[in-house]
């Protein structure tokens, strides 16, 4: 079963996380969320895989 | 404007049991004629097995409750002899619209494919639900069938013992005592029975109102659910609408916790959202206005001795999902064929141990996905409405978001799987209809499968040889044969990739057992363990 990558897996992390950032500039913190919401939902529904998922989930839950 | 809630269907009426020196005991005492009640009440009259009903009225249901009936609850109606009466005068639907603000987002079809005798859904006032009940039941009477009802007949005491249960009636001439070796409380969300014997009924409450106004309207929309999140007409809230018959519209808003109740109801109040909902120029009159609320609960268990718990009394859960009435039916589709075999000493009492279990099952099914739509349609924190709001925004664009997109998960059946009674599977076979499964429906050519599947339990070979049989150690039996040839939905269905297959199905229908071959062993072993006796 695939298991949740947790190694470096995107090619340009710089300008990744640049795009990621950029797009929430001049957002209230409101739209700001809704725009994170869907941008879940999208990656989520590329993932596909339940149990990866979970694992993202938990992963996530128990870092913060 | 219809009357038919006012008209008594059962009056009162002095029965000779009110005036014997001892009570007289019955082998089954419902109490409730309810939809639930009524349904387990043909079931067993049906099977000759004696039933009294008992309900503290005499009219059908009150005002406006369920609407829409579901694909499998009008199966078992077939089976109960007056499913054809409903499906006439019922509006058939499978598809709906859903809306978000002022934007169509999607549309979907509950039962894309063919070969299915009853429709995904009917809409059919429940007034008129169960007075097609009583209808059968009043036939059922001239054909000499043992079935009662008393009406004006309120339950106000009962006594568990052992063997039996007594039982304090009031009526409007005093009141007088019974016995039954069975008691059913079929006596709804409120049930005095629970109460009487101490049975929690916990749950959770959710905070909203609804305001139903069923209104008379003569209107060309298509025949759809139509449901809307965050209307204009209704902002920051959802509404839905449903037609059904006469010309009566059901339209459902969610109102918010903290209101005026009694303001929402005000006849020119309601009229007001009304037009706002369909335009300031239509013509209406307003048939029924009321506010409910909702909780989602079940009872720990549904047995308690010999009291049994069926219908709203044991379960509660929203409207949302249609689950209230279609739920309380495949109790009564459940139980009744377990009494019978119980009643008639052919199998152990334990059997109805196996009512409890597979109900809690499908109860918490229903409750689950209650649940879930509950939530979606109210967001508890700001968190959930934020993810539920992308979820509609990303619905109208991408098709992906469309089954997250959560207005209620209509009614189906649920598939009673590890279940007590469930015999050998075959992996060959189709996943649909394995055990614990309700039998799929599929055409033969002249007739539909479930129609020949009878109300007794039914070896069904398809393309596989079986001897003929009336019994198995004591069970009674039928076999049916059929073609490989019957049609592609009854192979597709029951068969996938395997030659022939043999089913045993149960008397309320659902699959007990199947295999690729003949196997007298597995056979018997699979009927005793499907009637408790292994
Ligand atoms: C607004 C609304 C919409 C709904 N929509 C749907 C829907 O679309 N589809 C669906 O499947 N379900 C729906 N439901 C749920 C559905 O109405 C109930 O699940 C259903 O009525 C339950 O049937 P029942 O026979 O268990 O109980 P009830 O219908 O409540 O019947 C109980 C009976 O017991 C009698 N009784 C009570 N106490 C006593 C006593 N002490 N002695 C004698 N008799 C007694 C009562 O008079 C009554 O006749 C809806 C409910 C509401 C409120």
């Amino acid at each position: 079963m695939a298991r949740l990558v947790t190694t470096p897996n995107i090619p340009d992390p710089d300008g990744f996380y640049a795009e990621l950032v950029a797009v929430h500039d001049g957002l209230s913190a409101e739209r700001s969320a809704a725009l994170n919401a869907r941008l879940i939902l999208l990656l989520a529904n590329q993932i596909g895989d339940r149990a990866v998922l979970s694992d993202a989930i938990a992963a996530a839950a128990k870092t913060g | 404007m219809n009357k038919i809630f006012d008209r008594p269907l059962y009056a009162y009426a002095r029965s000779p049991d009110q005036d014997t020196a001892t009570p007289v005991r019955h082998p089954v005492v419902v109490v409730g004629a309810g939809p639930v009640g009524l349904a387990l009440a043909i079931d067993l009259a049906q099977q000759d097995v004696p039933v009294v009903v008992l309900d503290d009225n005499d009219k059908v249901s009150f005002g406006s409750r369920a609407v829409c009936f579901a694909k499998r609850t009008l199966e078992i109606l077939d089976r109960l002899g007056c499913g054809e009466p409903m499906v006439e005068k019922g509006v058939t639907w499978k598809t709906g619209k859903v809306f978000h603000d002022t934007r169509r987002i999607f549309e979907f079809d509950l039962l894309p494919e063919g070969g299915h005798r009853r429709p995904a859904f009917i809409n059919l006032q429940q007034y008129y639900f169960e007075e097609a009940q009583i209808v059968r039941i009043r036939d059922l009477q001239e054909a000499g069938k043992p079935v009662e009802i008393r009406g004006g007949n309120k339950v106000s005491a009962v006594g568990r013992q052992d063997d039996h249960v007594r039982i304090e009636i009031d009526t409007p001439e005093g009141s007088y005592n019974l016995e039954a070796d069975w008691l059913i409380a079929c006596d709804g969300a409120n049930s005095a029975i629970r109460r009487m014997l101490g049975h929690d009924f916990v749950g959770r409450v959710f905070e909203d109102n609804f305001l139903i106004a069923d209104i008379v309207m003569q209107a060309d929309f298509p025949t759809e659910r139509r449901f809307w999140f965050d209307p204009p007409f209704n902002p920051g809230q959802s509404a839905l609408m449903h037609k059904q018959p006469d010309s009566v519209w059901r339209l459902d808003f969610q109102l918010g916790w903290n209101i005026d109740r009694e303001a929402e109801k005000e006849p020119e109040r309601v009229k007001a959202r009304v037009r706002e909902m369909l335009g300031k120029d239509t013509k209406f009159e307003l048939e029924w206005v009321s506010v409910y609320t909702f909780q989602c609960r079940r009872m720990e268990r549904f047995t308690d001795g010999r009291v049994i718990f069926a219908g709203d009394s044991a379960h509660q859960v929203s409207p949302f999902g249609a689950r209230g009435a279609n739920s309380g039916i495949q109790d009564a589709d459940n139980l009744a064929w377990k009494l019978k075999l119980v009643i008639d000493g052919t199998a152990p009492e334990s059997l109805i141990e196996s009512y409890n279990r597979e109900r809690i099952h499908a109860t918490d099914e229903n409750i689950l996905n209650s649940t879930r739509s509950t939530e979606f349609i109210t967001p508890k924190s700001g968190i959930s409405r934020v993810f539920r709001d992308a979820v509609l925004q990303l619905a109208q664009h991408y098709p992906f978001a469309r089954p997250m997109v959560n207005s209620g998960r209509l009614s189906v059946p649920a598939i009673y799987d590890g279940g007590p009674l469930n015999g050998p599977d075959d992996a060959a076979l189709p996943p649909r209809t394995r055990p614990g499964a309700p039998a799929e429906e599929a055409p033969l050519g002249e007739g539909w499968l479930l129609e020949r599947l009878g109300g007794g339990f039914t070896v069904l070979a398809i393309g596989v040889e079986v001897p003929d049989m009336s019994e198995l150690e004591g069970i009674p039996l039928s076999v049916l044969r059929l073609a490989l040839v019957a049609g592609p939905e009854l192979g597709a269905r029951y068969l996938g990739a395997a030659p022939g297959a043999v089913y045993l199905i149960r008397p309320d229908q659902h699959v007990a057992a199947r295999w690729t071959r003949w196997d007298k062993d597995g056979l018997k072993a699979a009927l005793r363990r499907a009637t408790g006796r292994a």
